[in-house]
């Protein structure tokens, strides 16, 4: 019997068995997301945030630096404004990952496709997606997306209770997670790529400038962060130039 | 006068997802600007670099536990270590140095 079917509906059971794959792919992402949010957890407790405004704050936003950012600008008590451009900044280079997403959508793919498919594009999630080869199958995104995003919010929300919980110098100690795993993607990238390493080397001696610089040093810190991050990027896009595809 | 958490979660998400959702939605054809481009490749870099330092003085109780944790991350992602393996690095950088500097 469940042959018969097999060989009758070859269509619902592949799409099954891609949402399977799916699932299989994102569930080592969704492992790697609980450290990283559960860091994101600490610096949300630090901002005053609970579990449960964490836990909302992942579901809906996915993003580790934009979010951390965002954080920063609630603990400082920033304008609407200045958190909706910093958000925007900072996750501009979503832009360029659905832009190349939405080379690889079979025609006639529905809005409603895309709308799930935009919500799940992370880092991560995109570069398992636009890995496969032809088309980019929903389905499978939607698999790896509930593998892995759970986890996100999950974690960020265990880490809100573990920062409100544990003793002062648990707390100091895990407030740097979060910067070791920013430093940890951006310096092996600066050893292989000496226009990455400038950037970083500047972005930092700038920002370090700019934390005690007069007038500067005066405005928030995420605007000091929207500033340098147009300025140094702006630069870096000027001097060196990357690449277009068909050239590397 | 700060504003309300839930209002600032909002705008995030909204923001979050507009910037993933437009090009997908709207853009048929191939991102031809090379500066655009660049500068999207950048910014990644320059973002992290500029929320880490000096950010990470400030994170811990003592500046110099953070500037330890900075140093001995780099030191660790440089000679090839991954991602949780550098935070260990620095949350345990600055556990040794705040033990040292309180005992």
């Amino acid at each position: 019997m469940e042959q018969c079917i097999n060989r009758n509906e070859i269509r619902p059971i592949a799409s099954s068995a891609i949402f399977a794959k799916g699932m299989r792919d994102g569930l080592p992402i969704g492992l790697g997301y609980l450290a990283v949010s559960f860091s994101l957890g600490i610096a949300a407790s630090g901002s005053g945030m609970s579990a449960g405004q964490g836990f909302i704050a992942s579901l809906l936003c996915n993003a580790s630096a934009g979010q951390y950012a965002g954080f920063s600008v609630i603990a400082a008590g920033g304008t609407y404004i200045e958190i909706a451009i910093i958000t925007f900044i900072i996750n501009s280079r979503y832009m360029l990952m659905s832009l190349a997403m939405s080379q690889r959508l079979e025609p006639g793919t529905s809005i409603f496709h895309r709308m799930l498919m935009a919500f799940g594009i992370t880092d991560e999630l995109f570069a398992i997606a636009i890995a496969r080869p032809g088309y980019l199958k929903p389905i499978y995104s939607y698999g790896a997306m509930l593998m892995a995003m759970p986890f996100w919010a999950v974690g960020t929300s265990l880490g809100c209770v573990a920062g409100n919980i544990l003793p002062t110098s648990l707390v100091s100690a895990l407030g740097v997670a979060l910067f070791g795993m920013f430093i940890a993607v951006i310096v092996p990238p600066s050893r292989k790529n000496k226009a990455i390493a400038c950037v970083v080397a500047a972005s930092f001696l700038l920002s370090g400038t700019a934390a005690v610089a007069p007038y500067i040093s005066a405005v928030s810190a995420g605007t000091r962060t929207i500033i340098l991050t147009i300025v140094i990027s702006s630069a870096a896009a000027v001097l060196f130039p990357v690449k277009n595809k068909e050239e590397k | 006068m700060p504003g309300n958490v839930y209002i600032y979660i909002l705008i995030m998400a909204a923001v979050s997802f507009a910037i993933r959702f437009v090009p997908l939605a709207l853009v048929s054809g191939k991102l031809e600007n090379r500066f655009f481009q660049s500068f999207l490749y950048y910014v990644p870099y320059v973002t992290l670099a500029v929320m880490t330092f000096p950010a990470i003085l400030q994170a811990t109780r003592e500046p110099v536990a953070g500037a330890l944790a900075l140093a001995a991350g780099m030191a660790a992602a440089w000679k090839g270590c991954r991602l949780f393996a550098v935070a260990a690095v620095c949350c345990i950088t600055v556990l040794i140095t705040e033990f040292i500097i309180y005992f």
